[in-house]
This record gives C-alpha cells, sequence and structure tokens, in this order.
C-alpha cells in the first residue's frame, strides 16, 4: 500500500538505476533532507548539538568508512581508532600550521592523509585474510596511539600531550573552538556527511563496489574474473580511511575541541565503530545510519529516562544502561543476524503488500 | 512506536528541566561511580554531596537558598562529561568541577565561552593558576608542578639537601594527567642534579610488569607516581612484590588513598603520598556531618568512604565552593548570584585558618587569598604516610612550599603560548 510500485513507470535507464527507485522512499528522502537542512538547524540548542547530533553524524561518517571496508570488501579492520586518531592529529596540524585556510579544506586534506596510512597499513591485506588481518590492523591500532602519545612534534610540544582545536572559521562563522554556535556545528557536520555518503552510495553501486564485492564473496573467482586483487583492496582500503579519516578530524576539531589520543582514540572507539557496523547491518549504507544512531542516541536516551525521569541514582543507571544496550545487541543479532538494515528492507518487504498479503 | 519514543524523549527532556529548576543554588557534580576510575571518584562524589547536604541540613543552604547538587556520570570519560556539561548547564549551574583532568581541558574554552566558572583544585591544567590568561578557571590551593615540586624538596630534606647522582623515577599514567609533571620534574633534575626516569602506564593500568621490572633493574632511589584509579593499587602491589623500600616510595594525592593501599595489605606500610589537607575524622566538622547526614540517612553514595583522604579532598572542595559563594553573596547583597557574580567571589575569596576553625575543620587546609592574578595559591602541600597495621594515614611532615622560583616561570610559558593560541588578552593589567 505504502510501498506501491504499480504506477510508477520510468522510461529510462537513468530513472531505472537511481538511488530510491520506490516514489514513496524517494519523497520520503526530500523530506528527511529538507528536514535536516532546512529545520532542524534552526530549533537545535547546544545540549542537542553536542550529544544527540553532532556525535550521530560524525559516527555515522565513520561507520560508513568502516562498511566500506569490512561490510563491502570483506576485509576485518579493528584499526578504526587509530585511522580516527591519524586524521584528528593530521588536521591539528594543519589547524595549527596554516590558520588562514578554511577549515573544510584541512578537514578533507587530514582524510587524505589519512587515506595514505591506510593503504600503507592496507598492503598486508594482499597476504593474509580474516582474523588476521584483525589483528595485522589491531597492530596499526596500537602502533599509531603509541606514535601520537611518543613524538612531540604531533601535539606541538604541549605539556601534557593534549591538542586543543583553536577557533577556524568557514565563510566567516566559527566552526571549531568554543564560541561556535550550535547550528553551525550541526550543519558542518551534515554537509560533509552528506558529500561522503553520496560518494559512498555511488562508489559501492558502480564498477569499484562490484568489485570490492566479488572480493569479499570470494576472492579467487573475482581474481578469475578479471578482478585486481590489489588495486580493489588498496581501494577500499583508501576510501575506507579516508572517511574515518575525516570523521576523526571532525571528532576532534568540532565535537571534542580537545583530544588526548589513548582516550578518545584507543581500542574502545575501534570496537564501537565495528559494532555500529554489525548492529547496523554489513554491507548496507543505511545500515551504517541505522548502527550509530542506535549506540549514539540510545545511551543518551536511557540516561535521560532513568536518571532524569525516573530518578535513579547515577551509578545504577549506568550499570543498567550498560546491561540494557549489550542485552539488546545480542537479542537483535540473533533475531536479525544481518543487522538492523535487514530488520528495514524486511519490514520494507511487508509494506509493499499490506494491508493485503497473499 | 516511534510516536511513544518521541513522547518519552519530550517526557524525559521536560522532568529533567523540571526537577532542576526549583532551585537556586545549582552545583552540578560531574562525578564518576563507574568504570576503573570510580575506586577515586566514588569518595570524591560522596565528600563533595554529603558536605552540601550538611550546609542544606543545618544552616538551611547558603545564605537561606538551598543548594542543589544534580550528579551526572562522566566515567572519566571526555565524551561522556560534554554531555553532562551541555546537560547540566541549561539548569543554572554555577560552577564545575568535573575532577578529570581530560575533560578539564575540554571544558576550559567552553566554561570561558559560557562565563561559568571552573574549579579544579589539586588537578586540570596547571597553568590556570595564572588568573591573568584563564579568567574562568581556578585551581587553588595546589596544582601538579605544586606537588612534583613539593616531593622533591621533601627527598631534599631527606637527603640533606643534596640530591647530586640521585636516581628518580616517575610512574605516570600516560594521559594529560600524567605528563602533566614531567617538564617540572626535568627542570628540578637539571637544578638539583639528580637523573629522571620517566615510565608511562597506559590507561587504565592494571598492566604493570614491564614497568616495575625496569625499576627492579635500575633500582632508582626514589619512586614518584602520578596515578588514579585502579593503576595506584597495581603500581603499589607491585611495588611490595618486587619488594621496593616503600618509604622512598611517593604518590601525588590523587595516589594516596585507603582504596589503593588496601589490597596490598602489609605490603604497602610506609608508603607515602602528597596532601594539601589535613586527613582522618579528628575535625568537628565530622560530628554535624554525623548528627545531620549520616544518621539521618541522606548520605550519598553507600557511606563505605566517610573520611577516607579522596572523600575528604571531595568535602574540601565543596566547602571552598560553600565559601566563595558566600563571599560572592555578601559582596553583590543578595542570597542569588549568578555564575559571573560566583566567579568574582572565587577571585576575592580569602580562606583564613581563623575561618576554617569556624568551619569545624581547624588546620585542614592552609590559608590562601584568591587575587585577579593568582588564581592557584600557595601551593604548599603535606607528607602522609600509611600505617598498614593500624590502617590510617599519618602525617609526617607540616605544609611543604613549592620552589616558587621554578614553578613560576613555568607557569607564566604555558600560559602565554595558550594566551598566544587563543588570542587572548592579559587581565589584572
Amino acid at each position: 500500500m505504502l510501498y506501491r510500485e504499480a504506477g510508477d513507470f520510468k522510461a529510462t535507464y537513468r530513472d531505472d538505476s537511481q538511488t530510491f527507485p520506490i516514489r514513496f522512499d524517494r519523497t520520503g528522502y526530500y523530506v528527511l533532507m529538507a528536514v535536516a537542512f532546512g529545520v532542524v538547524p534552526f530549533l537545535i540548542n547546544d545540549y542537542w548539538a553536542n550529544a544527540v547530533f553532532v556525535p550521530f553524524l560524525i559516527y555515522a561518517i565513520a561507520a560508513l568508512g568502516l562498511n566500506i571496508l569490512t561490510g563491502y570488501c570483506g576485509q576485518v579492520s579493528l584499526g578504526t581508532g587509530g585511522f580516527m586518531a591519524v586524521g584528528a592529529y593530521a588536521c591539528y596540524k594543519l589547524m595549527t600550521g596554516f590558520p588562514d585556510v578554511n577549515i573544510f579544506f584541512h578537514v578533507m586534506l587530514a582524510g587524505g592523509i589519512t587515506a595514505m596510512v591506510g593503504v600503507l597499513f592496507g598492503l598486508p591485506s594482499l597476504r593474509i585474510k580474516g582474523f588476521y588481518l584483525a589483528v595485522a590492523t589491531l597492530a596499526a591500532q596500537f602502533f599509531l596511539v603509541w606514535l601520537f602519545n611518543k613524538v612531540p612534534w604531533f601535539y606541538n610540544y604541549s605539556a601534557s600531550g593534549q591538542i586543543n582545536a583553536p577557533e577556524r572559521t568557514v565563510f566567516g562563522i566559527a566552526v571549531t573552538g568554543a564560541n561556535t554556535p550550535a547550528w553551525a556545528k550541526y550543519l558542518f557536520c551534515l554537509v560533509i556527511l552528506f558529500i561522503v555518503a553520496w560518494i559512498a552510495r555511488n562508489l559501492t553501486r558502480g564498477s569499484i563496489g562490484r568489485q570490492w564485492m566479488a572480493i569479499r564473496d570470494m576472492d579467487i573467482a573475482a581474481e578469475i574474473i578479471g578482478v585486481n586483487p590489489l588495486r580493489s583492496k588498496l581501494s577500499a582500503f583508501a576510501v575506507s580511511s579516508f572517511f574515518i579519516g575525516i570523521a576523526g578530524a571532525l571528532f576532534f576539531a568540532v565535537y571534542l575541541g580537545a583530544a588526548e589520543v589513548g582516550e578518545s582514540f584507543g581500542i574502545n572507539k575501534s570496537f564501537l565503530v565495528l559494532f555500529m557496523v554489525i548492529i547496523g547491518g554489513l554491507g548496507s549504507i543505511f545500515g551504517s545510519f541505522a548502527g550509530a544512531a542506535f549506540l549514539v542516541l540510545l545511551p543518551v536516551f536511557l540516561k535521560n529516562v532513568l536518571v532524569g525521569m525516573l530518578g535513579w541514582p547515577t551509578d545504577l543507571a549506568a550499570h543498567i544502561e550498560l546491561m540494557i544496550i549489550g542485552a539488546l545487541i545480542v537479542t537483535f543479532l540473533i533475531l536479525e543476524p544481518h543487522g538492523l538494515a535487514q530488520l528495514w528492507r524486511v519490514t520494507k518487504e511487508k509494506l509493499r503488500l499490506w494491508p493485503f498479503p497473499h | 512506536m516511534k510516536q511513544t519514543f518521541t513522547m518519552l524523549a519530550a517526557a524525559a527532556i521536560a522532568a529533567s528541566a523540571a526537577g532542576m529548576a526549583q532551585a537556586d543554588l545549582v552545583v552540578p557534580n560531574l562525578s564518576y561511580r563507574t568504570g576503573p576510575f570510580a575506586a577515586g571518584g566514588i569518595p570524591y562524589a560522596d565528600g563533595f554531596s554529603d558536605y552540601f547536604t550538611l550546609l542544606n541540613e543545618r544552616d538551611g543552604g547558603i545564605g537561606g537558598e538551598k543548594i542543589v547538587v544534580p550528579e551526572c556520570e562522566t566515567a572519566y570519560n571526555t565524551e561522556k562529561g560534554v554531555e553532562c556539561y551541555e546537560s547540566t548547564k541549561g539548569s543554572g549551574a554555577l560552577i564545575y568541577n568535573p575532577l578529570s583532568t581530560g575533560i578539564t581541558y575540554q571544558l576550559i574554552p567552553r566554561v570561558t565561552a559560557d562565563k561559568i566558572p571552573m574549579y579544579t583544585p589539586g588537578y586540570g591544567r596547571t597553568s590556570a593558576a595564572n588568573g591573568k590568561v584563564f579568567e574562568w578557571v581556578f585551581n587553588y590551593p595546589a596544582n601538579y608542578w605544586d606537588g612534583a615540586s613539593v616531593a622533591i624538596k621533601y627527598l631534599l630534606q631527606e637527603n640533606g639537601g643534596d640530591l647530586n647522582g640521585k636516581k628518580v623515577a616517575l610512574v605516570y599514567h600516560n594521559s594529560a594527567y600524567g605528563k602533566e609533571p614531567i617538564r617540572t620534574l626535568e627542570e628540578l633534575s637539571k637544578k638539583h642534579g639528580f637523573t629522571l626516569s620517566l615510565l608511562p602506564v597506559d590507561s587504565p593500568g592494571q598492566e604493570q610488569k614491564s614497568q616495575w621490572l625496569q625499576i627492579r633493574r635500575d633500582k632508582p632511589d626514589y619512586v614518584l607516581m602520578w596515578g588514579w584509579g585502579v593503576m595506584n593499587a597495581v603500581a603499589i602491589q607491585e611495588a611490595a612484590n618486587i619488594r621496593f623500600p616503600m618509604e622512598n616510595f611517593i604518590g601525588i594525592w590523587w595516589s594516596g588513598s585507603e582504596n589503593d593501599v588496601n589490597p596490598a595489605g602489609d605490603g604497602a606500610n610506609g608508603y607515602k603520598a602528597l596532601t594539601f589537607h589535613g586527613v582522618g575524622m579528628d575535625y568537628p566538622v565530622y560530628d554535624d556531618l554525623k548528627t545531620y547526614v549520616y544518621d539521618a540517612g541522606k548520605k550519598a553514595g553507600a557511606g563505605d568512604q566517610i573520611g577516607s583522604a579522596v572523600y575528604s579532598r571531595g568535602m574540601y572542595a565543596a566547602m571552598v565552593v560553600a565559601e566563595a559563594i558566600r563571599t560572592t553573596q555578601a559582596a553583590v547583597g543578595s542570597s542569588k548570584i549568578t555564575p559571573p557574580q560566583l566567579r568574582d567571589g572565587m577571585e576575592a575569596l580569602a580562606l583564613t585558618p581563623e575561618r576554617l576553625a569556624e568551619l569545624g575543620l581547624p588546620n585542614f587546609g592552609q590559608p590562601f587569598q584568591a587575587t585577579c592574578a593568582d588564581h592557584g595559591g600557595p601551593g604548599a602541600a603535606m607528607i602522609k604516610q600509611w600505617d598498614a597495621s593500624a590502617k590510617k594515614w599519618n602525617l609526617i611532615t607540616d605544609f611543604i612550599e613549592p620552589d616558587h622560583d621554578v614553578l613560576d616561570p613555568l607557569v607564566l610559558e604555558d600560559s602565554a603560548a595558550y594566551a598566544a593560541e587563543n588570542k587572548i588578552a592579559e587581565r589584572c593589567n
């Protein structure tokens, strides 16, 4: 009923291969974009920006990046935190080294630097697979964190090893530093997420994406039909690290404002993003968003309900929160091993026939 | 489903907003009762809350205004710290005390922009002691660099004023917090001729075998420690395991709680730590706390931390905040105050020995007078030693003044770098 395909004719190939072929989906997407760009910035305040929207948008970028590598190309990575740290420290060095350049370019360059580092650490993937590759990327995680702790040049020789984001602007409006208005933070991250998601969606359904998926499904078969494993694996590492680097740069510069590598980009971050991807759905753009939303918003929501509404002690609420989220993750994975994205797909199938199933 | 979710969310936010709007003096307590640092976070949060409960119950608040202490769990995590700051600042929060150096670094620019003072006694960014640059941050009565200097001064006393050729090792939490004293200790090692070796321990610090193996091999004369949470207990246990002489092992004030030494049992006997306030329960204020708070069943947390070293520190912080609120109320002539007025009050705060005695805490802390330029206080600290058989800390020195000749230029240098980075003009000229 809602998802009616009848009467939705497509006369060109272009129409046929668009991202949202069903009219209802398409309208929903336009409405969502209109609300996100046109309505939310006018309503947002500091709390909603800093506790809800900005972390969600940034984690969505990171999850998209990891999903390309793990979900689409099948290379398990536990180095996400380390790559985010590369993005953050690259952004910091660029921000302090070239203060007059628009921060948008710094963020993109930080992504580019991370892409190079990612390719470097992706080289072993040509020889090793699966768990062994996960361990190799784990080494990247520990090495990068150690490096940023050890070499004072990366944190400009500050006494405490912390990096602090100075105020930088886009079109004269601060987007980093303490005087940033909530809407500017939100819009800056939203624009970047929009671009990144657009690129990711179109890459994954083009020839590069098909090569990645061929490698993921069976690398020997892929090689036989003419997919170059070197090129496709390394391009997956590059694109994935580019996105993760952007996420790291935003995480440090826009969201936190100050960061310390061990605490902000430790192994926990790698696992968190990996969980987002698994819970959201491997190999799905929508899944990256759903997973990020699930793991960012649910703790905040639970905290507000348990402490704010029910008035529980904060420590009890914190413990219960961990238990609820853990239980939900297990339940989800048992009921729907392919993640929230598959749940959404099934719902869509049902809605197509609703209310008259066969 | 979606609708109920939105309604629940809206209700949750409305409820939390309504719950905080009743009171006039809001002092948020960004605490951590979970995670690897809970061993330190719980007593501090309990002490902080209990002292305000005492003021509410005994005096009806400060100047007739009740104090509300909304608690928010940060788990010592900077992301949760940001969430806590944003969720409490709308409720009219007067002052922040996040008990985390990482969160402090994050909040310094934010409180400056939002014009809310922040009080970080004995932690946070050391150079915030320079009020000319850090208008909204206060860290009296002592900071990490003071602590490092006091520890070295104490060692000088022990060695007849000469540390030449001695070996000092620093075991530190590999984070902004643990790295703070390094620069000071390097300067001091140049001045006094001892060699300094640095042994970082990665957070949270359960794994320290290799660091202590190195200590066993290098045999330093003294070990200093900048640890927190679970790291302290592990370090003291490891030191006991390699039979390092405990009286040559000195922790910063954050490494000197009962929870740190108890797990090592008798092995911890003789361990020393710094402190910038008194220890134990021999203060009249505890009689009042017992009457109005503990016996009335109004104590925060489980109540098993009462009188411990970090509990006392939480109480000290609450006492200073309460005195600043009182100073502010007297200055503006009204019981209702705003955060910027409280900032002025923090800057005018004078803590005299007489006032401490009136508060039921005679000789508990050092007297100080804050000024526009001096947000750091005198910085003196005492050394206490653990008696494992009696299970108590004994003060073994009086207040020791830090070496201001070394520290002041360092504070100026670091704050000047911050001012240049953030284009801050110096005040108080």
